[in-house]
């Protein structure tokens, strides 16, 4: 077994104590902190990586190049210190130091973009990078690239589907490049139609939810289909911090922000919903990863 | 007292599609509330409902985040720089 093995099959995990306020719901949630590199974002990586190898696209003489906000970076930079393959990320330069440095440990290097434009602004410099040097790079533009959402057909989705025994009635995740949400929403429609599907986007296109895209004000991926969602729920980024602290100190699980989100919307949904319905929700990664960031500290420490 | 600040891309259309505008302060608090009396659509995105700058909202003046330094009460030089920046998982410029 090598650490790539390790990617997926990730535990659902009960929010028992969350979901006490709603009688007859069952609220889940895809541990997908638990991946290697500590992210969903791992799946779609390997797969998109692997893919690259296979096809004969990702040869040992190129370098591979994306646009991340931070936990694709991370898995591209694991995956290129297990492959032996270089990596290079664009990320703003305001993304944390945590970050950075997991990335520059794993052996990667980072080309800080300009914070003001945000993750649009690395997208667009990592495709002028392509377009003046095509043959140097291997792109696998996580925004753009069908093997993104299809990985998580194959296995988040599957895996949601299992782990529940079919009972899942509803899905609802945050979109960044959107590939969890598209991925395992095709799979689990096709398993039950009349399973709801139901996005999570900040309430305005300034925000702090790590890793989610206001997609009316950003530019889209072009593997997200607006008219895949049954519903949409916004969620303030007071709310994903709240949450995400709520789910440290009352479920024990130490998420990101991104993470908070999810809970956050999914509380909100679950309460519109009638007694027997199962939500599942993601947690996208730790909250580990975010411990330079001010809000775990606005909590006064419970002695 | 005249400032520069830097408005990030994601706020810009609440901005007139203004990268930079010269407002009148001498603290950073000041230059973002010259923002929003200038552009009250921003409002909404840069404080919360009681009026408190949002805790996820970073402000630098020159290479100084507020939070490293007075808060809104951090001064501004006479021609100097403050930017608006989104905390994206705590980072800095």
């Amino acid at each position: 077994m090598c650490i790539l093995d390790l990617v997926g099959h990730t535990p659902l995990i009960r929010l028992p104590k969350l979901a006490a306020a709603l009688p007859g719901i069952t609220l889940l949630a895809k541990a997908e902190f638990l991946n290697p590199s500590g992210s969903v974002k791992d799946r779609a990586a390997k797969a998109m990586i692997l893919e690259g190898i296979q096809s004969g696209r990702l040869t040992p003489d190129k370098t591979v190049i994306d646009a991340t906000s931070g936990n694709t970076g991370i898995a591209y930079a694991m995956l290129g210190a297990a492959l032996g393959l270089r990596v290079v990320i664009y990320m703003p330069a305001n993304a944390s130091r945590e970050r950075k440095r997991i990335i520059r440990n794993y052996g990667a290097r980072i080309v800080d973009t300009d914070p003001m434009e945000g993750s649009d602004g690395a997208f667009r410099a990592v495709r002028a990078a392509v377009a003046a040097d095509p043959d140097r790079y291997f792109y696998p533009d996580q925004y753009n690239n069908p093997i993104n959402p299809q990985t998580h057909y194959e296995t988040t989705g599957r895996e949601i589907w299992e782990q529940t025994g079919g009972a899942v009635t509803h899905f609802i995740t945050g979109t960044g490049t959107s590939g969890t949400f598209m991925g395992v929403s095709r799979r689990l429609k096709e398993e039950n139609p009349a399973l709801r599907a139901i996005a999570v986007q900040p309430d305005s296109p300034f925000h702090g939810i790590e890793g989610t895209k206001h997609m009316a004000s950003t530019i889209k991926p072009g593997i997200w289909d607006e008219t895949r969602p049954d519903g949409l729920v916004t969620v303030s980024t007071e709310e994903a911090y709240a949450a995400a602290r709520l789910l440290a100190r009352s479920e024990g699980v130490f998420a990101g922000i991104s993470s908070g989100g999810n809970v956050a919307a999914a509380l909100k949904l679950a309460g519109t919903l009638s007694a027997g319905a199962v939500v599942v929700t993601v947690l996208c990664d730790s909250g580990a990863r975010y411990l330079s960031d001010p809000f775990w500290e606005d909590e006064p420490c419970c002695e | 007292m005249a400032v520069t600040l830097f408005i990030p891309a994601a706020l810009r259309p609440f901005a007139d599609n203004k990268a930079a505008v010269i407002l009148p302060a001498k603290t950073a608090g000041e230059a973002v509330a010259a923002l929003a009396a200038a552009y009250p659509d921003i409002q909404q995105h840069l404080y919360e409902p009681g009026g408190a700058l949002r805790s996820f909202v970073n402000l630098f003046v020159g290479d100084t985040n507020i939070k490293n330094a007075d808060g809104l009460n951090t001064p501004v030089p006479d021609g100097g720089e403050v930017t608006l920046v989104p905390a994206i998982a705590g980072g800095c410029l």
